[in-house]
């Protein structure tokens, strides 16, 4: 018995627009919406919609045996409701057949796990209320930026509610083992894994139209039987990659979308289910700990945080960028916060990647920039703008420290007045307790002699007595 | 292999890249081994460093008969040519030159500079290249630049040796298309009758082919490279000045594009004054570029020191921040390199032939000097920038050497040679 796992990401960043050094100061929008629309729809058009639909299809002909997850980043969300709202509508349709899991992840596909742990925690629980609004379901499965995980990271997650967490299944990480169980994190035992299956996966996901690699042309016949063909104690199969592996990756005329509808064809003969996540982690049983004590990611050879904290650049705008986060998380400011969640995407880290010397070709088709050194220039010009925005809130010449005794005090007079307002409040009450006690019992006297005489009117006090 | 090449420029007395390429390239072919190279020049002056090649100077190409002793010839230029190879020489005049001028010792006189009558000199070489090509052996024949051209066809034709040429630039770049028809004249000539021709960069290749109309199978790139400097040069001390130097070195001419430096030096200053900008050289363009820094209203932060060399040039990369080359056409550029191997971070335009094999350099267009502002004002604003850009420059610089260059040269060699 056997399961293959699927799940997809869907994510999109607001690009920034050409952002010059002297618009510092001067303007303060920073996106290129234009651009956005342009590739969000034509993505949309060529891979999320028809991807979508084919899953819808599948979930349909199968009965409901066809299950995957999805994972949808808040940024790409509000670009859909904006350029495409009936992609919205479709990813709607598979969340109401049952049959497909929405993941947690950062809002604004951030790395801020990293870094700040507080945040992180308000970021996803932020992505948790989008997914809420627009599906109505609470995910149960954390998936994090890029698949980054390690063992520090794994406690606070299983605090957070989530009892599984999607990886990937590095091979430095594994060594000789098999991505092909549950395992549990040795930095929290109660948190189960889920590990990205990278030969499966990257077959589908990199050489699935590459003429030149030996498996050409994979067929869901062949594919399904490497499955199959694995030792039988291997339950679960994961396959995690992007949506638009499907269509945008491999365009349409490759058959990547009737390889896809075929799996479940091929599988059912096989005796092969599909399951969620959720499903997983519920029915199996992890097999031993794993040890994650340096971030892993799904990104590059090395398998690591490398493609975006790997160079001096890339590090100085993470760094700059985490320097305001406790400023801003103090600010009211709507447009601030927006905006401070929109330039955490990963992507802008990733485009500042110098390793398009070496194995960097992935890095330049993704990057709306000619060169690193470019991405670099018009993030830190933006977000110049953005400190300064953030600075004219709390001036950066107060010490942090500072700022927050400042702001604690601020908050501890405000507990303090709500406390003496309520001190104050009660002892109105009890005033007004001891007046009514004293009315009352002063009627009492008068009762005896007047209670025959005004017996409304007693009435009426008694009444009143109840209410207060 | 014996290869005989026509240069212009040899270090120490150069006056611009050809001669810094010329020196390179001969040097890094000579450590590719098997290689004995005679480089021609029109003058030496005796302090060139002779080791890897035989340099013969064509002042001291007698190309008239005077009976003179050996002791009067060892006195006269024992210094730039051992008296047997004057006398080989003289022993290989081929026609009666007298009505020239010569001197003394039948030779002509070179300025070996770009003077005034430089179709004349360019001649009287090519006049003297047919004594040298009659006297001394060689397999191949190898011009640098069209001022040689002519020497190399005429070498070509007394020997029946292949030739190639080396294309440093083009009358196209040195112009901004507006070509002398002579110089086009006799640069069409040279790519016509040479075996193989060598272009600095992809750029001038395309030059080559679609505007002399020549044969792309007989036109390859070989990107030029640097020479490692030495450690005098690398540790030349400087007083820096508090503010951030941002700078242009090189010939103020059309072809540079000073101009565009003088105009983002501008937007620049307009939001950070804490910068000064040097454009450094000289150049018809340089009065010009005098009076509309003083329209802009940035004199005070502009300086025009004028005319580098040697240890100058070096002095002044030192004391930068960041070096700009903003040059319209530039075959291939050799000063960003230097700039490199000096850690100044580069920003180069797009136009110009480095621009090909340099990735650790901001590349904008010529003309757009928003960008070219902007990616001044990144480098000198966050360090990280200037930091990633210098030490990666550096490792990427020290990465283009001349024998890789030279390798190239000497299979284009072997492939002329057997295809005669």
């Amino acid at each position: 018995m056997k399961a293959i796992c699927f799940y997809f990401q869907i994510h999109q960043p607001f690009r920034l627009k050409r952002y010059r050094f002297f618009d510092i100061g001067n303007d303060h929008y920073y996106y290129d919406d234009f651009l956005n629309d342009e590739i969000v729809s034509r993505i949309a058009a060529r891979s999320y919609i028809p991807a979508a639909e084919t899953l819808l299809r599948m979930i349909e002909q199968t009965g409901g045996k066809f299950r995957c997850a999805l994972s949808v980043t808040g940024t790409a969300l509000e670009q859909f409701e904006q350029y495409v709202p009936e992609f919205i509508d479709l990813l709607k349709k598979l969340a109401d057949t049952g049959k497909v899991e929405f993941l947690a992840e950062t809002y604004a596909h951030s790395l801020v796990s990293l870094t700040d742990q507080d945040e992180f925690a308000a970021q996803v629980k932020a992505h948790d209320e989008k997914i809420m609004q627009l599906f109505g379901v609470k995910p149960k499965v954390l998936r994090n930026t890029e698949l980054i995980f390690c063992d520090d990271m794994a406690g606070l997650i299983y605090g957070m509610g989530y009892k599984g967490c999607i990886t990937e299944g590095a091979k430095h990480i594994l060594g000789w083992k098999s991505p092909n169980y549950v395992y549990a994190s040795a930095g929290c035992p109660k948190l189960k894994l889920l590990l990205k299956n990278s030969k499966l996966s990257d077959d589908i996901a990199f050489r699935f139209s590459n003429t030149e690699w030996d498996s050409y042309p994979l067929t869901a016949d062949k594919y399904i039987g490497w499955i199959a063909d694995t030792p039988a104690e291997e339950q679960i199969v994961n396959l995690f990659m992007n949506l638009e592996t499907f269509g945008e990756l491999h365009p349409q005329q490759t058959g990547i979308f009737q390889f896809l509808e075929a799996l479940p064809r091929f599988a059912a003969e096989r005796g092969i289910e599909f399951w969620t996540p959720s499903e997983a982690i519920g029915k199996l049983k992890p097999v031993a700990e794993l040890s994650v004590l340096h971030p892993i990611s799904w990104a590059d050879e090395a398998r690591d945080t490398s493609a975006w904290l790997g160079n001096e650049l890339q590090n100085e705008a993470f760094r700059k960028l985490y320097s305001v986060a406790e400023r801003v998380r103090l600010a009211e400011d709507r447009r601030l916060k927006q905006d401070w969640n929109y330039l955490q995407a990963s992507d802008h880290f990733f485009y500042m990647s110098t390793k398009h010397m070496a194995d960097g070709d992935v890095h330049s088709h993704f990057s709306p920039y000619e060169t690193p050194f470019q991405a670099f220039t018009n993030y830190m010009n933006v977000l110049a703008d953005f400190i300064v925005r953030v600075e004219e809130q709390y001036p950066l010449s107060i010490e942090n420290e500072e700022l927050n005794a400042l702001l604690t005090t601020i908050r501890n007079q405000a507990r303090e007045i709500e406390m003496l307002n309520k001190e104050a409040a009660s002892m109105r009450l009890d005033i007004e307790h001891l007046n009514e006690e004293h009315r009352l019992r002063k009627p009492e006297g008068e009762e005896k002699a007047k209670a025959d005489k005004k017996p409304a009117a007693a009435k009426r006090k008694t009444s009143k007595t109840k209410k207060a | 292999m014996k290869a005989l090449m026509f240069g212009w420029e040899f270090p120490p007395h150069i006056l611009g890249g050809l001669g810094t390429a010329s020196y390179g390239l001969t040097k890094g072919m000579w450590e590719c081994g098997d290689m004995d190279i005679t480089f021609v020049i029109p003058r030496p002056y005796g302090d060139e460093e002779r080791h890897f090649a035989n340099i013969v100077g064509m002042s001291q190409v007698p190309i008239a008969w005077r009976d003179v002793s050996r002791g009067y010839v060892e006195q006269r230029i024992g210094n730039l040519m051992s008296p047997d190879l004057y006398f080989a020489l003289r022993d290989h005049i081929y026609a009666d030159f007298n009505y020239m001028n010569t001197n003394d010792l039948g030779c002509l006189e070179f300025s070996g500079r770009y003077p005034d009558n430089l179709i004349e000199e360019i001649n009287n070489y090519s006049i003297c290249a047919g004594v040298v090509a009659r006297t001394i052996e060689c397999d191949v024949i190898h011009s640098h630049d069209w001022l040689t051209y002519p020497a190399g066809i005429h070498a070509k034709k007394v020997t029946g040796k292949p030739l190639v040429i080396h294309v440093h630039a083009t009358d196209f770049d040195r112009s901004r298309g507006n070509v002398n028809p002579t110089v086009f004249g006799i640069e069409k000539d040279g790519m016509d009758n040479a075996d193989h021709i060598i272009t600095v960069s992809d750029l001038t290749r395309e030059t080559v082919i679609t505007k002399y109309g020549i044969n792309p199978a007989k036109v390859t790139t070989v990107h030029n490279a640097v020479t490692p400097l030495s450690e005098e040069l690398l540790n030349v001390e400087v007083t820096r000045p508090k503010e951030k130097v941002v700078t242009f070195l090189g010939r103020i001419t059309m072809q540079k594009g000073p101009e565009y430096f003088v105009e983002a030096a501008a937007k620049v200053l307009k939001n950070n004054r804490n910068v000064r900008f040097v454009m450094a050289g000289s150049g018809d363009m340089m009065d010009k570029m005098i009076t509309l820094a003083a329209e802009r209203g940035i004199a005070d932060r502009f300086h025009f020191p004028g005319f580098q060399k040697g240890k100058q040039v070096y002095e002044m990369l030192k004391a930068s921040d960041v070096y700009v080359m903003p040059s319209v056409s530039e075959p291939f550029g050799i000063s960003p390199l230097e700039a490199m191997q000096m850690g100044v971070p580069s920003i180069i335009s797009k136009q110009s032939g480095c621009a090909e094999i340099l990735t650790n350099v901001i590349k904008t267009d010529y003309w757009d000097i928003d960008a070219m502002a902007d990616a001044i004002n990144a480098i000198i604003t966050y360090p990280a920038l200037y930091n990633q850009l210098r030490r990666d420059g550096l490792d990427e610089v020290n990465r283009i050497t001349w024998d890789k260059a030279g390798q190239k040269v000497i299979d284009i060699y072997r492939k002329v040679i057997n295809n005669r």
